[in-house]
């Protein structure tokens, strides 16, 4: 069993919902995409490729401010439930977790975590770089990811090309190899069915949204992750401001949407909201999809102040804590018992009632 | 997983989208795919080569013949298994494949060319011999799309003693 008190926060600072607009962005997430010169990239790597890889970082991590307290996570070495433990609090992606086949990761799969940056190493690029921010921050995600990469890249010899920039294992990251992206809680735009005119408008802007754990996931409790579709032609900056400005224009259509429901259907709103409610708080057994949907009708009522409880932290926390990987390690079971419905509900009803509401 | 529209060929393209209210994702493979109007990656590379390619073929460079078989002599992999995988085998896939990457990345991103942060390698970025061969391939790029063709002969030929 992996030990997280070893992180201070448990990797989880991000969901402290301390920063701007945390109602309704849960968090910001900006990644850079890294390849040291000369190994072949993850897919073809040989082992030895692949724990060469992992030592240079561990060297060279040894020197920089931002990584020389990191704490390893070594994959290969670590059982299911913890690797999906680490997948669930979203510090590794499912990939490099190897939760989509029996096997462990190949040996050199790591992850480095300091502060609110990590490392994940041998994924589908050597290094994916990555900065999580409570609420909605990309300036302050974008700083603590650059200090990082130069860090490393003054160590390690980065895999560059003067006119297709950073070279990546897959061309839809080369260039910056950087991908910025909020995840974002759209339910006012659901209910009053815009969302699919937002959906369709952002990928006429180079973006992209994507479910609750990035890429190839589905969408549930009306969490949507937007983050830009290209990397190459533009600068850092300029991807950055664009998904900003973007998102901050999602935002106020969220803001619309919520006034036109408080307008035009305040009664069904709060039923809506106060059902929800009610249904974490007495149900005897949950899934994880009705868990996410109901929490979703609670963080609309909490934001519109139709109930002034649970706190947004709360409701981030059982997001996190409501997965299998988490309740079963609380619990002390395997992922797949068959109990963890009413495990879940139990431990949504003993947060709930420590909360004012 | 087999193909939702044919049911024959492997999917390898997860195509999501809106359909009223909710999200319908389609496994397809890349026939299907390219039916439903999917730009797939195997359709994009094997678009026509640029017109400034041609150009530098007029003035004696030997040009790979764009096939499936063109291999990356660093790693080995050929265009056939980026075809497959969706997946660089190595940074020098980039070199060995640039004409068919230049034209891929184009109509990913808009732009073949990166103007974000630049990088130099620790203690290497003047006297890597590689570095310098990739700076000189961007500037006679740049040379030949400005129509500059004395520079363009002269960096051809700086290119050719450093390969």
């Amino acid at each position: 069993m992996i030990d997280l008190s070893l992180l201070p926060d448990g990797g989880m600072n991000w969901l402290d919902a301390s920063g701007p607009k945390s109602t309704i962005v849960l968090s910001t997430r900006i990644r850079l995409a890294r390849n040291v010169r000369g190994i072949p990239f993850s897919q073809r790597a040989k082992d030895a490729d692949r724990t060469a890889v992992l030592e240079r970082i561990t060297e060279a991590a040894g020197s920089s401010d931002r990584l020389s307290r990191a704490v390893t996570f070594h994959l290969d070495q670590m059982e299911r439930p913890d690797r999906q433990l680490l997948h669930e609090r979203h510090l590794v992606s499912k990939e490099l977790a190897g939760l989509e086949r029996e096997s462990r990761p190949r040996p050199g799969a790591a992850l480095l975590v300091q502060d609110q940056v990590g490392v994940m190493v041998n994924e589908e690029d050597h290094f994916r770089i990555h900065g999580m921010r409570s609420g909605f921050d990309l300036e302050d995600a974008y700083a603590a990811v650059e200090a990082a990469d130069a860090d490393l890249g003054r160590l390690v010899p980065f895999a560059f090309h003067p006119e297709f920039g950073y070279l990546t294992s897959c061309p839809t990251n080369a260039g910056t190899g950087l991908r910025a992206s909020v995840l974002i809680h759209l339910p006012g735009l659901v209910l009053t069915k815009e969302i699919n005119k937002v959906l369709q408008g952002l990928s006429q802007v180079g973006l992209t949204f994507r479910g609750l754990y990035g890429e190839g996931s589905e969408v549930v409790g009306n969490f949507f992750q937007l983050s830009n579709q290209t990397t190459l032609g533009k600068t850092e900056d300029e991807l950055i401001d664009h998904l900003g400005k973007i998102v901050r224009q999602v935002v106020e259509y969220e803001e619309q949407a919520r006034d036109v429901l408080l307008k035009t259907a305040p009664e069904e709103v709060e039923d809506k909201t106060w059902r929800a409610y009610g249904l974490l708080k007495h149900a005897r057994r949950l899934s994880f999809e009705e868990t996410m949907n109901l929490l979703s009708g609670v963080r609309l009522g909490v934001g519109l102040n139709l109930l002034s409880g649970p706190g947004v932290y709360t409701l981030n926390k059982l997001l996190i804590y409501t997965q299998p990987a988490h309740l079963a390690a609380m619990d002390g079971r395997s992922t797949g018992d068959r109990e963890l419905p009413m495990v879940r509900a139990a431990f949504v009803r003993r947060l709930l009632e420590a909360e004012p509401r | 997983m087999l193909c939702d529209n044919c049911k024959e060929r492997d999917a390898i393209i997860n195509l999501t989208h809106v359909e009223h209210d909710s999200k319908v994702t389609l496994h397809l493979c890349e026939q299907c795919a390219q039916q439903k109007g999917v730009e797939t990656g195997g359709a994009v590379l094997k678009t026509p080569l640029g017109g400034f390619l041609t150009a530098l073929g007029k003035g004696g460079t030997v040009l790979p013949t764009p096939s499936d078989g063109l291999r990356c002599s660093s790693c080995g992999s050929t265009l056939r298994d980026f075809r497959d995988a969706g997946r660089l085998g190595c940074d020098q896939c980039y070199l060995a494949f640039e004409l068919h990457l230049r034209d891929l990345l184009r109509r990913l991103h808009g732009s073949s060319q990166h103007v974000g942060e630049r990088y130099d390698a620790p203690g290497e970025a003047a006297a890597d011999p590689r570095g310098r061969l990739l700076d000189l391939k961007a500037q006679l790029r740049r040379a030949v799309e400005g129509e500059n063709f004395e520079l363009a002969a002269e960096l051809r030929d700086r290119i050719r003693v450093l390969e």
